[in-house]
């Protein structure tokens, strides 16, 4: 094993970190909000129903964002408030009631129904709460009806996620008894199956997911429940699961072979389960991700990176690029710093590396201008753009929409990043 | 509150960005949270161009709505026009921003800044984005007519004989469905009849190049959803006609020729003569020719802005001689003008911004073809039926890296393709028809020249009460599945009107013969 020291162990003889400064930087903030996240929620959960209470723009911004006009019929829609509503003609409790009780009858097979607070509805201080729970009391028990804001003044892209998710936590059934590991942070099915496929073998007791596949089935949470975050972006998340008794294991995140085999070794260790065993279950995966890595780093080695702001993934990835593939970091921008969710993983960064944090997009175009990196990992306004003025690009969207957590998906992960490289070359030959 | 799943057009100040996008030297800033920024991809992406839309966002938190969101927006403005140098400079208000009621025009005024600001009031909760993009086009021309606007058109009138006839071009935006292709060829038609474009705008149009609009004859309208309120506002206070006909379609094109010619001063006859040789059309002969019979009758189902479904439909009756079954919009704005189309084939018009009421109209409709939106694609895959794109709102596929216009001849030559090609061809149609138990040509079929992929069939509406003997269910199935809603609506009705209960094979032919032409 070549990353045995445990990474939080290591933070008090290292140089530390938290006393760094990141580039803190406030315009024109080129990110999604929060109702982003709702296009792959909706995916996950196949029996819930997310409805956006806001303006066409909200409508207009989820089905523009991820092209997702694939789907004929999705579990999404949006009340867009209209004139009356907002000049007090409707009222706008009982405009919720009636546009649910469409929906409802459209979608009798829906079990969760999540009212999504928007900027307008925001902004007005409609009561979603009041609604979610006067409806949840009619419409029992074939629905359960939950609200979350995932507007735009209040969070950031993936942030909608950790707010749906920090909704369901607060309805989880109680268990006090049982102990159990819960991985929290919606995964694509087949990392999900893997992962958790690893924990029951390393002998992990009662392992769940949140969000599992149905939201009615929310695992049960007591104080005798640990979890590991899954996603970076999970901080109110960890704090309602927290305020349920549960405790957070610390670790890096499951991205490439160090982060995943991190990930994995805090959970044994937390439990005092046998780290012989451990070693033993995750050689082979583990050598098989470092063989197919070693492909990817001809490529990458040596390559300088930008990160736009984005997601909140950018540091963990920052951190796999650079430790497992060789990559040179010029700038990390993350949307905002969660210092206690990425302790671990700011650690692992190299010394002086630039991290910015929150954006002033133009003054960030500048930045990466003057950097010349190889590639710029970038949000989908900016990419074009940025390819037309000669930069290698990798949307950072694809990063979020595609299964790359985990041992068997950490080549996949690099390919992502190596691609346009490849695409570059073919192109030019 | 109007329970939405897909919507047809973006808020108002998309339009905006649309007019701000194909301009050059303007910039947009739109007071509006951080998510707003979205659609900025919407330019980047699905048109693809090579940079960002000249747009500054001024993404407010909640945090700032408690403290000064106003001077966020006044340190936005100069960081903007200091950085980007435009020549005027747009400012609005999105959704959230229209909440907190800011007043971005009075904001920016207060700044003195030295170039032009226009103020665009575009309210989110009335209007949406083609009415978004007049507003704006609108706003603009009238903020950058010069001080001795009718000093020039006067002068311009009066050198008029001197000179070849001019023209402005009007309506073309970013994000528009087709428009720069449609530009080219509009252009190359008035060129080649012998009138000149003084101002194209918005696209690619300086605010300079706004200050000649008046010079011009007259004004070419290409799209009446962006360029109606411009046109309307030249006419008033310059006197500047402007044409009616918009020239989707071989026809419309002659009749646009020729209405332009008149307005220029110029015979028609030779006109059309000029404009058919620059540009030649096949479109009436491929369709006069023999292998294109099967095109009779086709029931086709139109739906999209209100220009081309008018324009779609009289082109699928008169050019390709389908059955127009179904025509609707979404463009409400232009409710009258659909109204009285719809009337030319005996339909009532669908005015409507709900996907789900568009999906049960042509589902009642059971048409052969549908002519449509990508919503309408959609909507098309799930019943199985063919559908050709005619009108935004636009996906990436929309911005075809070939020339191909939907206006002129040439426009036309196209239509004829498009529309032709989703369908099954005529032999083919007919080897189905007789062979129905060919295991190769079994249920769902699909066209030989698009694949093999199974077609969903058109779910039936068991509502009817009535009863289909298993002989009667055995012959419809033999009926191909492109005509069998069809078969099935008309023998239920059939049934149904002379109080039968149950159908029997009988009663299949006796409707087939009562329908039949």
């Amino acid at each position: 094993m070549s990353f045995p020291v445990p990474v939080m162990a290591r933070a008090h003889d290292d140089v530390s970190r938290s006393d760094w400064t990141p580039l803190r930087e406030r315009g024109q903030h080129e990110v999604f909000c929060g109702l982003t996240s709702i296009v792959w929620l909706h995916r996950k959960m196949q029996d819930a129903f997310f409805l956006v209470i806001g303006s066409r723009t909200c409508a207009h911004l989820i089905q523009s964002a991820a092209g997702v006009m694939i789907f004929a019929e999705p579990r999404f829609a949006t009340a867009i408030m209209e004139e009356r509503d907002l000049a007090g003609l409707a009222d706008a409790q009982e405009e919720i009631d009636r546009v649910v009780a469409q929906l409802l009858a459209r979608r009798p097979e829906i079990r969760t129904l999540f009212l999504v607070g928007s900027c307008p509805s925001e902004v007005i201080k409609l009561d979603l709460a009041r609604a979610a729970q006067r409806l949840s009391d009619r419409h029992r028990p074939q629905v359960r009806v939950l609200h979350y804001s995932g507007s735009g003044i209040e969070t950031t892209f993936t942030q909608g996620e950790d707010a749906c998710l920090a909704a369901l936590v607060n309805v989880a059934p109680v268990d006090e008894e049982a102990e159990s590991l819960l991985v929290v942070g919606s995964l694509a099915d087949i990392v999900e199956d893997q992962l958790v496929g690893l924990l029951r073998e390393l002998g992990l007791p009662g392992v769940s997911v949140l969000p599992g596949r149905r939201a009615q089935a929310l695992p049960p949470i007591g104080s005798r429940t640990r979890f590991l975050l899954a996603q970076p972006f999970l901080a109110d998340t960890a704090r309602a699961l927290e305020a349920r008794g549960a405790r957070h294991i610390p670790a890096l995140f499951p991205f490439g072979a160090e982060g995943t085999e991190n990930w994995l070794m805090a959970a044994v260790r937390d439990f005092g389960l046998s780290r012989d065993h451990a070693h033993r279950v995750l050689q082979a995966p583990l050598a098989r991700a470092k063989k197919a890595l070693d492909r990817c780093a001809e490529t990458l080695s040596g390559r300088r990176v930008f990160f736009f702001p984005d997601s909140q993934l950018e540091i963990p990835l920052a951190r796999f690029l650079s430790r497992e593939l060789g990559v040179h970091l010029t700038e990390v921008g993350v949307p905002y710093l969660h210092r206690a969710l990425q302790a671990a993983e700011l650690e692992c960064l190299p010394t002086g590396v630039r991290i910015s944090e929150g954006q002033d997009v133009d003054r960030q175009l500048d930045r990466c201008r003057a950097d010349q990196p190889d590639l710029v990992v970038c949000g989908l306004g900016l990419a074009n753009p940025l390819e037309a003025e000669g930069f290698a690009t990798k949307w950072s969207i694809e990063l979020v929409f595609s299964p790359i957590h985990g041992f068997e998906q950490a080549a996949d992960l690099a390919e992502l990043f190596c691609r346009p490289f490849a695409r570059r070359t073919r192109l030019a030959a | 509150m109007q329970l939405t799943l897909w919507t047809y057009e973006g808020p108002p100040h998309i339009g905006a960005m649309r007019v701000a996008t194909a301009m050059r030297d303007v910039h947009y800033l739109l007071h509006a949270p951080q998510g707003d920024t979205y659609a900025d991809l919407l330019f980047t992406m699905i048109e693809r161009n090579d940079r960002r839309p000249p747009v500054t966002y001024t993404t407010f938190q909640a945090r700032d709505l408690g403290k000064d969101t106003a001077a966020l927006f006044q340190a936005a403005a100069r960081d903007a026009v200091s950085r980007f140098s435009p020549k005027a400079l747009m400012v609005g208000a999105s959704c959230t921003a229209e909440l907190i009621q800011d007043d971005p025009g009075g904001l920016s005024q207060a700044l003195g800044l030295d170039i032009p600001v226009v103020p665009l009031e575009l309210p989110a909760y009335q209007r949406k984005e083609n009415w978004g993009a007049a507003e704006t086009f609108y706003q603009m021309v009238r903020a950058m007519q010069p001080p001795d606007a009718v000093e020039r058109r006067v002068h311009a009138l009066a050198t008029r004989s001197a000179r070849r006839p001019t023209c402005n071009v009007l309506g073309p935006t970013g994000l528009g469905f087709r428009h720069r292709d449609d530009l080219t060829s509009v252009t190359q038609l008035l060129v080649a009849i012998g009138v000149d474009v003084c101002v194209t705008a918005p696209w690619q149009a300086c605010p300079e190049d706004l200050a000649k609009l008046c010079e011009a004859d007259f004004n070419v309208v290409l799209y009446p959803e962006t360029a109606g309120s411009v046109a309307g506002y030249l006419k008033r206070n310059f006197g500047q006609p402007h044409s009616t006909r918009v020239p989707i379609g071989a026809k419309a094109t002659d009749a646009f020729i020729e209405e332009v010619a008149l307005l220029a001063g110029l015979a028609p006859q030779d006109a059309l003569r000029k404009a058919r040789d620059v540009q030649p059309s096949r479109s009436g002969w491929y369709s006069a020719s023999v292998d294109a019979t099967y095109l009779t009758g086709k029931r086709a189902f139109v739906f999209g802005d209100a220009t081309h479904a008018i324009a779609a439909a009289r082109v699928a009756a008169h050019e390709l001689g389908f059955e127009v079954v179904g025509l609707g919009s979404y463009s409400r704005e232009f409710a009258r003008e659909l109204r009285d189309a719809a009337q030319e084939f005996g339909l009532t018009a669908l005015i409507s911004d709900d996907y789900l009421e568009v999906e049960t109209a042509i589902s009642a409709a059971a048409p052969d073809i549908v002519l449509g939106t990508q919503m309408e694609r959609h909507i098309s895959k799930r019943l199985g039926l063919p559908c050709a794109v005619i009108s935004a709102p636009v996906h990436v596929q929309d911005f075809p890296a070939r020339y191909s216009p939907q206006m002129g001849y040439e426009g036309a030559n196209v239509l004829f393709d498009t529309w032709v090609h989703p369908l099954m061809m005529g032999l083919e149609e007919h080897l189905l028809g007789m062979f129905r138990e060919d295991f190769e040509f079994g249920e769902g079929t699909a066209p030989s020249h698009l694949g093999h992929q199974p077609i969903q069939i058109p779910h039936e509406n068991a509502q009817t009460g009535l009863c289909w003997g298993e002989e009667a269910e055995r012959e419809l199935k033999k009926i191909p599945f492109f005509v069998r809603a069809k078969a099935r609506r008309n023998t239920e009705r059939f049934a149904q009107e002379r109080g039968l209960s149950t159908i029997t094979r009988e009663t299949l032919y006796e409707a087939k013969a009562h329908y039949a032409r």
